[in-house]
């Protein structure tokens, strides 16, 4: 009976193989088929901007499946495509300041102007933003900002001390003053402290100088340089107070979660960080990213941005503005993006508070880390 | 005879060879281009190939190299002492105390933390460290603190000993335990006392086993990029993280390079030294 049964089991996972193996042979073409429509699309790309809550609706309408790959810092983008074949990124998220970098490499295409909204734009900046355009030849599309200033944990800085840069010297933060562990930023902001304004990254020898000088008088208010998710931690368990070189990109996911951080764009004034899309040179789905672009300046795509679960960053049409203001008239609140408010992105570049991000104009970038190194060491 | 011979050494070539391709393949290939690329130059974000020693003198006439080098060096040749203290009392005990069973037990114990992602070991000890984490907190009770303890070399070598600490005590309770136990016996009935003991018989016979658990704790911590960066708030900046930041801005690989086989040149230095220390016969001993 025991074999008879044995025999029967034998005989039946034999046959059950064979129909198995028989209905996947029979099916794979229509499987390699069904595969074979959604369309992969490289990107290149910050963190986050690939991530379900960004794209996951524009797949699911399109059947297409987005391949991000994730990079920190614009040289870390560019040295990512000078190392890859041509026509290995669709779509490629850049910083504002290396768009014309990308072109002058050759590695984006053109774009068509009348295929975006840029009789929509909530400010004038926005529709010719500075590197984007040559001439009358349009290679980037501005998707929006975050501004940079003074991020701090409201229960140990009050918002009048956190008005002025001269707010991270306070006796009190010493040694909880963190610095998000980027020259660039950090850099600006003791630029744009020592009333370089609009210039501050065309700094003379004298005003470089000057700049590492007052620097390094920060260094014993220091805790810690990080990296994102260090800052995040720091500012979250109250390791650190204080943060050079960010923003409401990273205070503002905190506030979200109830955290007593708060960013503001002192009086010296703030930097702000541009993020754009571009096409990659020889993208064989230009059509789609072109698509893909076109969604994520409509009202929708704009809200979805702005409600970036890995960082927030404001609308740049005024469309997407009055659609976020209606379905999360809280997270429209929170990051002032209301007429009127204080701290209004749009307002504050009016009154001409805002600094574009751009890289070091008389120094090289590495004169800029070298002191940054100097700076760590101190 | 001959013949033999040669067929012994083809059957031990054939076990030797895939282990010195590897080698060649991935270590003295990857060494090789890492020499090269320090001539490179990098323009516009894209490195270059060619033979000029602006990368070496770049990085070796900066002061802020040399601070990150004596930091370095100090604070993993801390760590291996903290670590070889911290251990020896457990490796002791296990050694001479514990039972077969208990040590083999306590082994096993002891690897288990290596079966957890080092950075997620490392992540842990936010909880712990915090100004507001668990240790604060129970030293608050006594009255004491809160004490900073993240983003300060405390934190980095706490996070070198989590990598290395439990590897020192298995290595020192090996070598402690192979030593024949009459001889510490007798050093005792000759009136040797507890420490002379340990000077003088217990150490001398380990010794090629310590030199290895502080040679790998060295080199580990060394080497780390994670305990300095995360749990020591990059200041100041070990080697590795200057490497990190070197290739960050302007994609300087060269530079990093340079930065590396610095370090690699070092670990030859400190690991021959070491080992030629463990293996050098006393003054006295018979050859």
């Amino acid at each position: 009976m025991a074999i008879k049964d044995k025999t029967t089991i034998k005989h039946y996972v034999r046959r059950d193989v064979l129909r198995l193996g028989g209905g996947v042979a029979l099916s794979a073409p229509f499987v390699g088929r069904a595969w074979a429509q959604t369309t992969e699309i490289n990107m290149l790309a910050w963190y986050g901007h690939g991530e379900p809550d960004m794209v996951g609706a524009f797949e699911e309408a399109n059947n297409v499946k987005f391949v991000p790959k994730y990079y920190a810092g614009g040289d870390n983008m560019l040295a990512l495509i000078a190392q890859s074949p041509p026509g290995t990124y669709d779509i490629i998220l850049s910083d504002g300041e290396f768009v014309q970098q990308l072109n002058a490499a050759g590695y984006i295409e053109e774009l068509d102007a009348n295929d975006y909204p840029f009789d929509d734009m909530l400010h004038e900046d926005f529709t010719k933003f500075p590197g984007h355009w040559e001439g009358d030849t349009l290679y980037s599309m501005i998707l929006r900002g975050g501004h940079l200033g003074v991020s701090y944990n409201t229960t140990a800085m009050s918002a009048e001390e956190a008005a002025s840069y001269e707010g991270f010297w306070k006796p009190e933060l010493a040694g909880k003053v963190g610095h998000f562990d980027w020259h660039l930023p950090s850099l600006g902001m003791m630029s744009l402290k020592n009333g370089n304004g609009a210039g501050l990254w065309d700094l003379t020898d004298d005003q470089w100088q000057a700049v590492q000088d007052v620097t390094m008088t920060l260094r014993p208010q220091v805790g810690g340089f990080f990296d994102y998710g260090g800052t995040f931690n720091s500012l979250k368990n109250g390791e650190m107070l204080a943060m050079c070189g960010i923003g409401d990109w990273i205070t503002g996911v905190l506030e979200r979660d109830g955290a007593p951080v708060a960013s503001v764009i002192p009086k010296e004034g703030g930097i702000q960080f541009t993020e754009s899309y571009c096409i990659g040179k020889n993208s064989s789905k230009a059509d789609l990213v072109k698509s893909f672009i076109q969604y994520m300046m409509s009202p929708e795509g704009q809200v979805k941005s702005a409600q970036m679960l890995a960082y927030p960053g404001f609308c740049v049409t005024k469309a997407g503005r009055a659609l976020l203001q209606e379905v999360d008239p809280a997270e429209a609140k929170r990051s002032h993006q209301m007429d009127g408010m204080p701290n209004d992105p749009i307002a504050l570049i009016n009154e001409g508070r805002i600094h574009y991000r751009d890289i070091p104009k008389q120094q090289t970038l590495e004169d800029w880390n070298d002191f940054w190194s100097e700076y760590k060491n101190a | 005879m001959n013949i033999v011979n040669r067929r012994l050494d083809l059957y031990a070539l054939t076990w030797r060879l895939p282990i010195i391709l590897w080698q060649l393949v991935f270590f003295v290939g990857p060494v090789v281009f890492m020499v090269a690329m320090s001539f490179f130059v990098v323009r516009n974000y894209r490195m270059m190939e060619a033979f000029e020693f602006a990368n070496w003198e770049r990085m070796l006439t900066r002061g802020f190299f040399w601070d990150s080098y004596w930091y370095t060096l100090f604070v993993a040749s801390l760590s291996a002492t903290i670590a070889m203290c911290v251990a020896f009392p457990a490796a002791w005990a296990l050694a001479f105390r514990a039972s077969e069973s208990v040590r083999r037990w306590a082994i096993f114990l002891l690897v288990i933390p290596f079966f957890t992602s080092y950075l997620v070991r490392t992540f842990s000890w936010y909880v712990i460290l915090a100004e507001s984490g668990v240790l604060n907190a129970m030293l608050g009770y006594i009255g004491l603190g809160p004490f900073r303890m993240l983003n300060t070399h405390f934190g980095t070598i706490v996070g070198y000993l989590t990598l290395t600490l439990p590897l020192v005590v298995i290595l020192q309770t090996v070598s402690m335990a192979n030593i024949d136990k009459t001889l510490v016996e007798a050093a005792r009935n000759l009136g040797c006392k507890p420490l002379a003991t340990i000077w003088r018989v217990v150490l001398p016979l380990s010794k090629t086993g310590f030199i290895v658990a502080a040679l790998f704790c060295f080199i580990l911590a060394f080497g780390d990029f994670v305990a300095p960066f995360y749990l020591g708030g990059s200041q100041e900046p070990t080697l590795p993280i200057l490497i990190l930041d070197t290739t960050k801005s302007g994609q300087q690989w060269p530079r990093a390079a340079v930065v590396a086989i610095m370090m690699m040149l070092t670990l030859f230095t400190i690991a021959f030294t070491a080992i030629a220390l463990a293996y050098r016969k006393p003054k006295g001993a018979r050859a």
